[in-house]
């Protein structure tokens, strides 16, 4: 069947077509371009799906494979296909960038036109989907680089006040990582006998211990540079605060929904299997840095005055807790990892698209200015609110709990040969951590939800969420309580996955 | 019908409720409240069913479903009944019952009416779903849901700042406690490669799990249990949650979330019996608790904090108790209290919907009107004191008749404790009776009886407070076999427990009487203690000390500092890179790239140029000049070819 | 009896350098195309005559001057076109005055 060939590869090149046909429209039809964008990355939605109903769940390995050959010279080829670790992500990035289109109906961010937004969408949509999906290292490369282009346009474009910096500093620091990424994967095609740039032939190698520790742990060091400043790690992290807080609010929730997965994606899906011996090494420092970032994010919130600025920085902390399963290279771990991921994906997403939408109607981002009472003021959009912020402090019930808790599971038992005490060390920071996100997010719910509307904005009519919004959002909200109510969803595809992958190692 | 096997709907009808309340509530008649009503009420009706097939000696039934694998981590979803889980069971539907029906009166009118019952019936399946877990994961759900439902319900009226903080400061303070529970569940996983609470207490007692193991674990979950049952250090939190509706108070803050802490002990009994040492914690900390609570509880004036001290103080009685006198005695003495405490709460709540006012200063001669109130107040009172045959007097007899029974270090600080704290209690519960009921009237308004809707619950959980403890009685001793097996023997009476226990209570009832019995004396003994009342009402500078000491800090210098390294260290150090980056290339641009490169490349554009300018002159432009000169050319070259031949 | 070479030889060099000081010297356009003209048909004659006196099988110096008149006749035409464009828009024949090449 042609779904099983060209289901993942449609639902890329789509929104790749779609950018370019957007491109070509007259300037003036900003509605049929918005138009264009909801129908291009629905169409991508429903090939993701299709793709969905031909994945057997049961199974561990690469599924839906397609391997033409691309550039014969250096053996690349245009490989692709999906396991466990990567559809739930795959899905996760098609969706989100419908949302996306489906918010900007309305909400359509100033600065630029609305064509060209909508095209570097799209084409963001084919780097982002791509990446998820790419089994060459030429291939991957190309998809991970893809994402900056559009991504540092939409911020220096239709960005806030000090957008150009802030655009900038992304590209560079994430170009910079992806340097030494690149090198580390042309050390590996170079080493690999024979030479091949082919990630399943690489994982194979690699698993069976072709490459000796030196050469992983020097190639580890490279790829740990371009996935930690994509995570972004501690202390890679100062460019996400600023992009974030500059960017559009679409351009936030792909940053952070989507965006920073790639990182921790990169090491689940490249430096894990090829490189086991360095993971091993190099495990430590990870748990002590994801340590580091959880709390650390956390204090870091606690002193923000900016709404968007803070669920910025509450992704460090997620994703340290994201990193923090990694680190342990346990099954348990790894899969609250890749469920953290997806769960962090949905949950800040919501919550970058409540702060576009709050700034939509106060005009302000400093919680002190809001000062309280939106849950009288907009009642729902404060609940909505309350709602995301709740998930993501990790309440039981919603999405954000199975990842962290199972974490914390992790990296108190963590794989064989790990150094137990300094693991447990870093559980208790964690846990200290979780103390920590609490008390930020019900201090920001606290500040902004409620209290009394002040005086300044009781007369100000402010509409309350929009019906665009509701369908932009639903899916969001349902998600967060299925994931939290019936975590199998993820679990059930990542666990065989993780189960092969980890099995390889040993 | 077996009742057993369709346990499961109990926790589940309450959460369907809340859903149903929430999104159609308010387009319903009663805008919500019947179907919360009716949510609980089902399962009260099944939870009796559950209960008296527990009476009839049914043993346990645990049925697991397969809910997740995560590698080698197996978590099942399921239910566990057995004697400990039907009792809590009855305990929690019926309180909750009485609260919901309650609430229809106490919140008539609020603007979050339908919401307040939404989050009443979530709270509900939350416990439940506690209650019935049987593995620690789903516990864990339950125990997180009720905090936040707590927060909710303690911050209903948010308009307020002062009721938002208690809410983050009662979830937070659990919180914390939860971040050992948690940390103990990850060890007891990593022990045992199982969450099922009675597999894990298998291998416990069967040595399988190293003692020291076993200890951690026990210890790190009781962390759990000093958070959310509001032990000391962390029982800070619950005299601010007072600042939630009372009948939340009543039913969260006294019979129900407050004790999940003591039902997890009495649940995981088995673990922490094969520690002993865990257990020994567990029983002392119960005795520092209910002494400084009790104190505490001495100096408030507001009604509603002398019982939420008291809550804690009673809560540490049933730690004192499943400490010393295993599961029986403590999980006793929270069955009893759930109805005799949340009775008190109702009547305060009674008091203050008719006063308007919280503090028992601006309350007083309310006998006469409020007849209902106050009779069932007084049951209430009467049953905190530990006068017989009222329920809670049984339970604390069991109590501190384990302790005597105990011996040892521990057994005779708890046993000297829990006779004081008797006193205290009979003495602060007789000083709240009289001052609100008796003297004369201090407050403003005419205060009236509360209608039957809040009444009815009254009397109701009267009842049950003064009868409900004799199926515990020594006589009677159905209670320890319901929980411990049909092997348990009940404990004889011993005759001088008996009348020291009775006795140090009619003694503080009578000291009450003689200080506050007709009305406000003009200087309350109670704040004239110099010091002590000092101490006392600065809650033992605790609060002073986690605000000052830890929150504030943590808040603002700490997070700014934290903060400051962010921004000036680790950006500074991204942006010192790009400035030096930029230093750099500036100097590379001017200098060697400027000047050198370039000036190497420009210096070759410029030598070509000074060339063309110089041959510009041969170009004429002339044809015909050209042409001359080619003749001209040819014309040399002829003559070269000529000379050479 | 044939004529000695070098007659026409002669004879060719004086057109030749007829024709070259034509070219030069002359300032009308038409003149100095007649001096090409004038060249031209010196070499013919010169290839002519070499042939006569060679007498090769492929009659090499027959075929040459032929090109060399057609070749000849192509060069008059783009010549004259050149020089009436001149004329017309410059109102002169004289090469003198075509100097726009310069810069």
């Amino acid at each position: 069947m042609w779904i099983e060939r060209w289901a993942l590869t449609l639902a890329v090149v789509v929104p790749l077509v779609g950018a370019g046909v957007v491109a070509l429209l007259p300037r003036e039809r900003e509605a049929l371009a918005k138009g264009m964008g909801v129908v291009v990355s629905g169409v991508a939605l429903l090939f993701g799906l299709l793709a969905l109903t031909r994945y057997d769940f049961s199974l561990g390995g690469m599924q839906l494979e397609l391997k033409l050959p691309w550039i014969r010279t250096v053996g690349a080829s245009y490989h692709v296909g999906v396991d466990g670790i990567s559809l739930p992500l795959f899905v996760l990035t098609l969706l989100l960038t419908f949302l996306c289109a489906v918010y900007t109906l309305r909400w359509m961010p100033e600065g630029g036109s609305a064509k060209a937004f909508t095209a570097l969408v799209l084409l963001l949509e084919t780097g982002m989907a791509g990446t998820f999906i790419a089994l060459d290292l030429i291939l991957f490369f190309v998809f991970w680089e893809l994402v900056l282009v559009p991504m540092y346009f939409l911020i220096a474009i239709w960005g806030m006040e000090n957008r150009v910096y802030a655009a900038i500093k992304f590209f560079l620091y994430t170009v910079f990582g992806s340097v030494f990424m690149l090198l580390g994967f042309l050390a590996l095609y170079f080493r690999a006998s024979p030479h091949t740039f082919d990630v399943v032939e690489l994982v194979r190698m690699g698993s069976s211990g072709a490459f000796p520790r030196a050469f992983q742990n020097l190639v580890f060091l490279g790829l740990f540079l371009g996935f930690a400043i994509k995570v972004p790690m501690w202390p890679f992290h100062t460019w996400l605060p600023d992009a974030h807080t500059e960017a559009p609010t679409v351009g936030s929730v792909l940053l952070a929904g989507i965006l920073l997965k790639m990182g921790t994606y990169g090491f689940v899906r490249l430096a894990l299997p090829i490189l086991p011996e360095a993971s091993r090494d190099w495990a430590p420092l990870i748990g002590v840095l994801a340590a580091i970032a959880i709390v650390y994010g956390a204090l870091c919130c606690l002193a923000q005055r900016d709404l968007k600025r803070l669920i910025a920085f509450s992704s460090v902390g997620h994703m340290g807790f994201v990193m923090l399963g990694i680190s342990t290279l346990s099954r348990v771990g790894v899969n609250a990892a890749v469920y953290g991921m997806v769960a962090h994906g949905v949950i800040t997403g919501m919550l970058f698209f409540l702060a576009g939408s709050i700034k939509d109607r106060y005009h302000v981002r400093e919680i002190q200015e809001i000062g309280g009472g939106m849950l009288a003021k907009l009642p729902y959009l404060g609940g909505v609110l309350a709602y995301a912020a709740i998930a993501s402090l990790g309440l039981p019930g919603l999405a954000g709990f199975w990842g962290e808790v199972f974490s914390l599971l992790a990296a108190f038992n963590p794989a064989p040969g790990l150094p137990l005490g300094l693991y447990r060390g870093l559980a208790v920071a964690g846990a200290v951590g979780t103390v920590l996100t609490a008390g930020y997010f019900l201090w920001m719910l606290q500040r902004v939800n409620l209290g009394s509307v002040p005086e300044r904005w009781i007369a100000k009519p402010m509409p309350d969420v929009v019906l665009t919004e509701w369908v932009a959002w639903a899916p969001l909200l349902v998600l967060i309580l299925a994931l939290g109510v019936y975590p199998v969803l993820v679990f059930g595809v990542t666990n065989p996955a993780v189960t092969t992958f980890l099995a390889l190692g040993r | 019908m077996d009742f057993y096997r369709i346990a499961w709907l109990i926790p589940i009808l309450p959460l369907i409720g809340s859903f149903l309340v929430l999104f159609i509530g308010k387009r319903t008649p009663g805008r919500g409240a019947p179907i919360a009503i009716l949510g609980v009420a089902a399962s009260l009706l099944l939870s009796l069913g559950v209960f008296f097939e527990m009476i009839g000696g049914r043993g346990v039934y645990e049925r697991e479903w397969h809910w997740l694998s995560i590698g080698p981590a197996e978590l099942g979803i399921g239910v566990r009944v057995d004697g400990l889980a039907s009792v809590m069971f009855v305990v929690v539907t019926v309180v909750s019952l009485a609260v919901h029906v309650y609430s229809m009166g106490y919140m008539h009118g609020d603007k979050r009416y339908t919401w307040y019952f939404a989050a009443l019936s979530l709270f509900t399946g939350s416990m439940l779903n506690l209650v019935v877990a049987p593995n620690l994961i789903q516990l864990l759900v339950g125990w997180e849901l009720v905090g936040i439902c707590s927060y909710l319900l303690i911050g209903h009226w948010w308009e307020e700042k002062a009721n938002s903080d208690a809410a983050i400061k009662a979830f937070i303070t659990t919180k914390s406690g939860d971040v050992g529970f948690v940390l103990g569940v990850a060890l007891l996983f990593g022990a045992t490669h199982t969450f099922n609470m009675r597999e894990i207490q298998e291998l416990a007692v069967a040595g399988e799990i190293p003692r020291a193991l076993v200890t951690a674990g026990a210890v790190l979950l009781f962390f759990g249990a000093i958070g959310k049952s509001a032990q000391f250090p962390l029982h800070v939190w619950l005299p601010d949650a007072m600042a939630g509706p009372t009948p939340v108070s009543a039913l969260i803050h006294a019979a129900t979330m407050v004790t999940a802490g003591v039902y997890m002990v009495a649940r995981l009994f088995e673990l922490f019996a094969s520690s002993g040492a865990a257990l020994k914690e567990v029983a002392l900390v119960g005795a520092v608790t209910m002494l400084i609570a009790a104190l505490l509880a001495m100096v408030q004036d507001d009604i509603k904090k002398v019982l939420a001290y008291s809550t804690i103080s009673q809560l540490a009685y049933m730690m004192a108790g499943v400490g010393l006198g295993g599961p029986a005695a403590g999980v006793f003495h929270l069955y009893t209290q759930g109805f005799t405490k949340s009775l008190l709460f109702l009547g305060a709540g009674s008091l203050i919907h008719a006063v308007h006012s919280n503090n028992l200063s601006e309350m007083g001669g309310l006998r006469r009107v409020m007849p209902v109130t106050y009779a069932t107040f007084l049951v209430g009172t009467l049953g905190m004191a530990g006068i017989p045959p009222l329920a809670s007097f049984w339970s604390k007899d069991e109590i501190i008749g384990a302790a005597a029974r105990a011996g040892g270090g521990v057994g005779q600080v708890v046993f000297v404790a829990a006779v004081v704290t008797a006193f205290l209690t009979a003495f602060y519960m007789g000083r709240a009776l009289f001052l609100a009921f008796e003297g004369e009237y201090r407050g403003h308004g005419h205060p009236e009886e509360s209608p039957p809707v809040m009444t009815g619950p009254l009397v109701v959980l009267a009842v049950l407070a003064a009868v409900a403890g004799l199926v515990g009685a020594p006589f009677v001793g159905a209670f320890s076999r319901w929980l411990e097996g049909a092997g348990a023997e009940a404990h004889p009476v011993e005759p001088g427990v008996l009348a020291l226990s009775v006795g140090v209570a009619v003694l503080g009832l009578l000291a009450a009487w003689r200080v506050y019995g007709r009305g406000a004396p003009a200087r309350d003994p109670t704040l004239s203690l110099g010091f002590l009342t000092r101490v006392l009402v600065n809650k033992y500078y605790l609060d002073d000390l986690y605000l000052k000491g830890i929150v504030r800090p943590v808040q603002y210098p700490v997070a700014r500092a934290v903060y400051w390294t962010n921004q000036r260290i680790l950006d500074g150090a991204v942006n010192g890179a790009a400035i030096l980056a930029r230093v750099f290339s500036r100097f590379l641009y001017d200098t060697v790239d400027q000047l050198g490169v370039d000036g190497a490349v420009n210096g070759a554009g410029r030598l070509v140029g000074g060339l063309g300018r110089a041959l510009r002159a041969l170009q004429w432009g002339r044809v015909q000049r050209y042409a001359a000169a080619a003749l001209a050319g040819a014309a040399v070259l002829a003559l070269l070819a000529l000379l050479k031949v | 009896m044939s004529l000695p070479l070098h007659f026409p030889l002669v004879l060719a060099a004086a057109l030749f350098a007829l024709g070259a000081y034509a070219v030069v010297a002359r300032r009308n356009g038409v003149l100095v195309l007649m001096g090409v003209e004038l060249m031209l048909n010196a070499v013919n004659l010169n290839l002519v005559s070499f042939w006569a006196y060679l007498r090769d099988s492929l009659l090499a110096g027959q075929v040459f001057a032929l090109f060399v008149v057609a070749v000849a006749a192509a060069e008059v035409g783009v010549g004259l076109a050149i020089v009436i464009l001149l004329f017309r828009t410059r109102e002169t024949a004289s090469f003198e005055e075509a100097d726009l090449f310069r810069w």
